[in-house]
Formats: structure tokens, sequence, C-alpha cells
């Protein structure tokens, strides 16, 4: 899932060299950084919904959430289970 | 009244915490008309100091401008202050119309429906024409009025890399299935300066069936040969099926908006637009000032001819100076300066030598990113941007930052 995610980050919101450049790995931080701002995080948001069959309510896409892979990777794991169970 | 002590502790508090951050906001105060050369009290209480102003919006050099002033007294003596009301029950006097039906022909549109501002213009034309159905796809360095204003509509909100061409066809493409798309953009990006490559978009547009928006408030009056904007600089006039524009910036520079178009859009516009319905109608002093604005760049190109002179003048002298600007044709030239801190001290260095400029950073612009956005004026002229010129190598020298690039200006100074 982390890779998947990277992946898509990496796509999406930074030019071909750039992601080498600032290294992004799990904990770069997206939102705090500016990589990612509130305009722009509405298409992350969307991918995970659908790329993982869930629903992620607005007051739980907050910038802490959606700041670094890990942390995005933690919330789609919460709601996974939350499916699940 | 209850406005309790917490309450009040709590918004101290986040007042504290801007100023803390050093994005606390202060005006200064201007004794003079809007121009060139200003009076400026800065600090408040401080004598009036004699500044060229390098961060007007006032492109065309329009905004103090004898004739303009003149017809905004006329149209004060012969149609009044204000209109008391909104335009559909009693704001609309055929001067409105007559602004209308000229704004159509300047910018070669099918109609044209006035607005308050070109932020409410932007606030209410989205949620006007497009559904859920539908899904609006902007570039991510749009105004943020823009932003509001799809914000504010139910379609599906996208957005693609700045001015990346590659990633907005990938989103037409993942959104095929839409009733509409609309391609939102600005004309000229306002902190960078850079234009949107609208011939690359409406070949896109066409390729994948959706509707062209561009806000080019920030070129309407000077960009394109004639002036008519981005489109026209693009060779892509009457192609745009949105124009949003601003009557604050070079076209007279006191407000007033406009969205301008295909004749559905704009009479929706007028049907559902709520900061049209619901907001008064723009006063007749404008409404005159704006039609005389029209009137002089009709007959006569050379106040565009000398704002693009001036900016050519101010870009090459830049660059031989040694400073980094972004690239570009508009006369928004960003001097990048990469460190907040930096920008923040240039700027203040050069209001010491009688140059006003900003600094701006994060989050106004993306992180390291800081820069000095000059923006030039048809009411320059040579010898006065000869100086400020020189008052930039001094400063520019002061700080060692001459010759150095991005990589080197980062080494001195950080991010």
């Amino acid at each position: 899932m982390k890779d998947i995610i990277l992946e898509y980050v990496k796509n999406e919101y930074l030019d071909e060299d750039e992601a080498e450049e600032i290294g992004l790995d799990e904990n770069t931080p997206l939102i705090s950084s500016g990589i990612v701002d509130s305009f722009s995080m509405v298409s992350l948001k969307r991918f995970l919904e659908k790329k993982y069959g869930i629903a992620i309510p607005d007051d739980q896409a907050t910038p802490e959430a959606f700041n670094t892979v890990a942390s995005i990777v933690e919330l789609v794991k919460r709601h996974q289970g939350e499916k699940g169970a | 009244m209850a406005y309790p002590a917490a309450l009040r502790e709590a918004y101290r508090a986040e007042l504290q915490g801007i100023r803390e951050k050093g994005i606390y906001k202060e005006e200064r105060y201007i004794h003079s008309p809007q121009a060139a050369g200003i009076d400026v009290e800065f600090p408040a209480g401080a004598g009036l100091k004699r500044v060229v102003n390098l961060c007007a919006n006032n492109y065309l050099g329009l905004s103090s401008h004898p004739e303009v002033v003149a017809a905004a007294h006329r149209g004060l003596d012969e149609r009044g202050y204000g209109m008391s009301s909104v335009r559909f029950i009693c704001g609309t006097q055929d001067i409105h119309r007559e602004l209308e039906t000229q704004l159509t022909a300047f910018l070669g549109t099918e109609d044209t429906i006035l607005f308050p501002s070109c932020m409410d213009a932007n606030g209410g034309v989205f949620e006007a024409v497009l559904t859920d159905r539908d899904v609006m796809i902007a570039d991510r360095l749009v105004h943020a009025s823009i932003v509001d204003g799809m914000r504010l509509c139910k379609a599906m909100q996208d957005t693609y890399k700045h001015a990346d061409m590659k990633h907005l066809e990938q989103k037409l493409q993942e959104h095929q299935d839409k009733r509409a798309r609309m391609i939102i953009t600005d004309g000229v990006f306002s902190m960078d300066g850079d234009l949107a490559p609208l011939d690359q978009i409406v070949e896109l547009a066409e390729r994948y069936q959706a509707m062209v928006f561009v806000d080019d408030s920030h070129a309407s009056g000077f960009m394109g040969r004639t002036g008519r904007g981005t489109p026209e600089h693009f060779g892509v006039q009457g192609k745009i099926d949105i124009i949003t524009t601003t009557l604050g910036k070079a076209l007279g520079g006191a407000s007033g908006g406009c969205v301008s178009g295909r004749q559905e859009i704009v009479d929706l516009c007028r049907q559902k637009a709520r900061p049209y319905l619901f907001s008064n109608a723009v006063p007749p002093p404008i409404v005159y000032a704006a039609l005389k604005v029209l009137e002089i760049l009709s007959t006569s190109t050379e106040r565009r001819d000398k704002l693009e002179a001036n900016t050519a003048f101010w870009r090459k002298g830049l660059k031989e100076a040694g400073f980094v600007i972004k690239d570009g044709e508009s006369p928004i030239v960003p001097i990048m300066l990469f460190n907040a801190k930096l920008s923040q001290d240039i700027a203040r260095d050069l209001y010491a030598e009688g140059i006003y400029v900003i600094g701006f950073f994060f989050p106004v612009v993306a992180a390291g990113q800081a820069r000095i956005r000059t923006q030039l004026s048809a009411d320059h002229d040579i010898p006065m941007l000869a100086e400020a010129l020189e008052a930039f190598k001094r400063v520019g020298a002061k700080y060692g930052i001459l010759g150095l690039d991005k990589k080197g200006i980062i080494e001195k100074y950080g991010l």
C-alpha cells in the first residue's frame, strides 16, 4: 500500500526530478512542506477512496492525517478495518 | 451582547500566532493618488516618503488618469453616486448595459455580465453553470477567488500541476464520464507572472470536449497586440468559453469585474449567480470611468506598448545585474530570493532607498520560493526604472546575491 500511495503522490504532485531531489519517502511532510495543499488534496482523497473502497469523512481528511504517506497508510488501514468489522 | 472573555482571548492568541509566524499584514497609508510615484506614511505616524511604486496592479497607469477621473466625475453628476439596489430590482442603468456591451466587443465574446468585483465573478460563476454531474479541473496556482468559487460549487473538483499539459490531459481522460468538463486557469499567474499556454489548453479542450475558463485579471488591457488579453496573445480569441476579468487593475483600478463568454452562461449567471443577485450594482462613476478606459484602449495601443517597453527594460536590467527572476513576458516580474527572511530584509532596505515592493513567502507562495514581486506600469518611465534598478543593485550587492543562482542563494541564506 505504501509504495502505491508514494507512487501516486510522486505522479500527482511532483515533477519528474523533484521526487528524487527531496528524497520522497513515507515520512516526507506533504502538507506542512507545501507539496500538497488543501486545494490539491481533493484528488488524493478521492484516489484513496476509490482504490481502497473506503469513505473518508471530511472531518478526518485533516492536514495532520494527510501529512505523510505513513499517516495516510494508517488512516486507510483504520477505515479498511472499520469496513471489515 | 455576548462576547465572552475566553473568546476574546482565543482571538488574541490567534492574532499573536500570526505575528509570531511573521505573516501579520500591515497597511501602509498612501497620501497621494495611485501612480508610479506615491507619498507613503510607514510605519503609521512616520513622515511622508516619496517612493517609486513597483507593487500596484496599475499596469496601464489609468488609475489616476485625468480623462478617467473626469469621466467618473461626469458619471457622478449625470447618474449619481450609487444605485441603492441590486441589478435586477432597480439597479440597472442604461450605462451598465452599455459597459457590458463594450466589454463584450473588447474581449471578443458573446455577452458579458458585470459583478461588483472579479472575486465575486469567480465566486458566482461555477455554481451557476455546473452541477454534480460535472467536473472542474483547475491549474494548481489559480487565484484564491477561483478556489473559493469552486468550493461553492457542487461539481467534482480536480487540479493539475501548474501549466503541465500532460497532467491536464490525464485528468481530461480520467473525467470523460462527466456531463461537462471545465478547464480552469488564470491567463497570467499573479505570483509568477507566467502565462497559461492557452493555445495548448484550447487544443486539449477541443480534443476532450471541455469548456475553457480563463481569469484574465492580470492581462486584460495589455497582453496581446491590442491589449485584449491572453486569448489574443495566443491567437485563441473566441475559443474561450468563459473569461472573467477585473476593472480593478489595468482597466481603471477602482473595482468591478465581469463574466464574459458564451451567451447561455452569461444568461444563467444573470439568473443564478449569487454575488450578482445579492450585491449592489457597480456605482455609476465607476461605470462611466470604465467606459472611458475602453474608449482610450480602443483608439490607441500607446499605453500597452509603453508597458511592454518598460517590462522589457526592467527584465533585461535585473537579469544583467545578476538577479534570479522568473522568465516570462508579463509585467509581473518576480525576483527570486527563496529565503523568507531575505525577502523581507531586501524589501525593507529597498523601501529605505525609495522603492516600494513587497516580499512574499509561504504560504502566499510555495515554501522555499520567497520572492519580491515587482509590477510594471505604463506610468513608469525609463529614467525612473533606471534609478530603481540602481537601488536594486545596491541592495543586491549589500546582501551578496548578485550573480548567484538559486543554489548559490540557498547555500548562502538557507531555505
